[in-house]
Parts: structure tokens; C-alpha cells; sequence
């Protein structure tokens, strides 16, 4: 997943969860990255159409924004599932965060055919808990 | 969550490594396994295609796993998820030749920007890893150039069809 993927979908998280713009600093926060890289970022997103951003409100995803936001958030959404369920993987929220950089969409499609994804999906994502709702790991003990 | 993709540490690695032997085992020997439950005559030229697959990919997983094993992680379980991706096999069985065609090249495709990206991923980091730098890439590389072969050669036949 790309940079400006994680962006997208960390805003529509974002947004989705105040029920409005997302702010600078919450992206940033979310990113662990400095608020003057994600105003760079931001800018890029909004000369490519993804994104609005207003002065004082915060960011809000365009229609393109959101369809690929919702598409890098299915493949993150795969990414934990594989590495809970498949490789039985304690610590799949961490590792999913470390890993989505490297993972390519292309690959996640292929690693999604052996895993049970809900037909819900990425609606199902408690953005909160940073996993699937409906998300049963295979190992016990799981939180 | 990091922005950017730089592999930090030889768990990362060992992890992305795991996942690479996962895509092999699954993506690649599928398509043969696929190929031989088809009801129907079996094309030579396409089982002998689909059997290299399967080999190669078997070669490709016992060295990502040598890689595993030199680095300094714990031993990764393979043999317990082997299992669980076996019951998997049958879930995307393509009906037809040419649909066992296509995906032998997606899977081609899919695992050569898998070998790339994770390439790419290492140059970009300036960690130790406990394995030697040099001789990671080249294998890496190497695994690289077979699967971007594997994609001539299944496009080669998908256009002679």
C-alpha cells in the first residue's frame, strides 16, 4: 500500500469517526508523522482530487477519495486477517501496521483468497479496536 | 503505524519472508493442483508449464525458509499453517484452461511485485539485518527473475491459445 493509500485511509477512519473533517494533527497523530509532512501530503491528495481540505475545519475525502480509501482499507482489513487467522499471528494489529507499506493491493487480493473475509467488509472495521468487528483469531487468548 | 516502506527489523523481515513461502505455497502449486482436477484431456504443453511452476515454486519456498532460518528469530512455525493453506486449496478453482492460464499469471505477477516491493523495501533500510545484506537481495533477485520468467512464459502460451 502506498503512502498516499494510508493517508486516504486514515482520514476516511478519521472522518468517519468525528463524523466530519479530520484534522491535521489527528492525521498526523494517526501517522506518526510530523503535521508539516502531512500537510504535504494532504496538498497532494487534493491537487489529485482525492481530498478537500478547508482552513481550521480539517480534511474531507471526495467521492474518489473515499472508493479508495474503502479499497485500501479492504486491503488492510486483509492484511490482519491473514496474519490472525492464517499465520495464527498474536500480534496481527501491530504487525499489519508495520507490513502495509510493503504489501502490495495486488498481493493482499491474492492472500485474500485463502482467507474468510465478511461480505460486509471494510464496513465491519472498528476503527477503535484498529481490526475487524467480526474478526475471530485463531489463537486463544486474543484481546 | 509507519509511513513508508522500510523493513526495521529482522522479525519484520523473517515475517514478510513467511508471507513470500504462504504465496508460493499457496498461489503457485494451486495452479497445478487446479490443473490436474480438471475433467477434461490435459494440454501438454500447459501441464508441463504448470508442473515447472510447481517446482520452481517449491525451490523458491526452500530458500526463502534457508533465509529464515540464518536470521536471528525465533523458528517460524510453517509447518503448522501448512495445514490450514492446504484446506484452503480448492476455495478460487478456475473452471476452464484458460482460466487456470490467467491465474497462473496473476500469481506470477502477483509474487514478482511481492519480490519487488520487498526488495525495494530492504534497499531503502539501513538496519543489520543478522543475514548478509549482499547475499538477501541476490536471492531475492534471483527468485525475482524466475517469476518475471514465468510471466513470458505463461503470457507466451495464453497468446499461441
Amino acid at each position: 500500500m502506498n503512502t498516499a493509500d494510508q493517508y486516504l485511509k486514515t482520514i476516511y477512519l478519521i472522518q468517519n469517526q468525528e463524523d466530519g473533517p479530520a484534522s491535521t494533527g489527528s492525521i498526523a497523530d494517526a501517522l506518526d508523522v510530523s503535521p508539516a509532512s502531512a500537510n504535504e501530503m494532504i496538498g497532494k491528495l487534493e491537487e489529485r482530487g482525492l481530498a478537500d481540505h478547508e482552513k481550521y475545519k480539517g480534511v474531507k475525502l471526495s467521492e474518489e477519495g473515499i472508493v479508495r480509501a474503502r479499497d485500501a482499507l479492504q486491503t488492510y482489513c486483509i492484511i490482519e486477517r491473514f496474519l490472525a487467522n492464517v499465520l495464527g499471528v498474536e500480534e496481527f494489529r501491530a504487525e499489519a501496521r508495520q507490513l502495509e507499506a510493503v504489501i502490495d493491493d495486488t498481493v493482499a487480493d491474492r492472500l485474500d483468497t485463502i482467507i474468510d473475509r465478511e461480505p460486509e467488509c471494510p464496513d465491519c472495521f472498528d476503527a477503535e479496536a484498529d481490526a475487524c468487528a467480526c474478526l475471530e483469531a485463531a489463537f486463544e487468548g486474543a484481546d | 503505524m509507519s509511513v513508508g516502506s522500510r523493513i526495521t527489523s529482522d522479525d519484520q523481515l523473517a515475517r514478510l519472508l513467511q508471507i513470500g513461502i504462504v504465496l508460493e505455497e499457496v498461489v503457485e502449486a494451486r495452479a497445478y493442483h487446479h490443473y490436474s482436477s480438471l475433467d477434461a484431456d490435459l494440454d501438454a504443453e500447459v501441464e508441463d508449464l504448470l508442473e515447472h511452476a510447481a517446482e520452481e515454486s517449491a525451490d523458491h519456498r526452500r530458500r526463502l525458509e534457508d533465509l529464515i532460518e540464518d536470521l536471528d528469530v525465533e523458528s517460524v512455525p510453517f509447518d503448522e499453517i501448512e495445514g490450514l493453506v492446504e484446506a484452503r486449496y480448492g476455495r478460487t478453482q478456475p473452471e476452464d484452461f484458460d482460466g487456470v492460464l490467467y491465474d497462473a499469471l496473476c500469481n506470477e505477477e502477483t509474487a514478482y511485485k511481492f519480490y519487488d516491493d520487498l526488495i525495494e523495501a530492504i534497499e531503502s533500510s539501513d538496519v543489520e539485518f543478522s543475514v548478509d545484506r549482499e547475499e538477501l537481495i541476490a536471492t531475492l533477485s534471483a527468485i525475482r527473475e524466475e517469476e518475471a520468467e514465468g510471466v513470458e512464459e505463461v503470457t507466451a502460451i495464453m497468446e499461441k491459445r
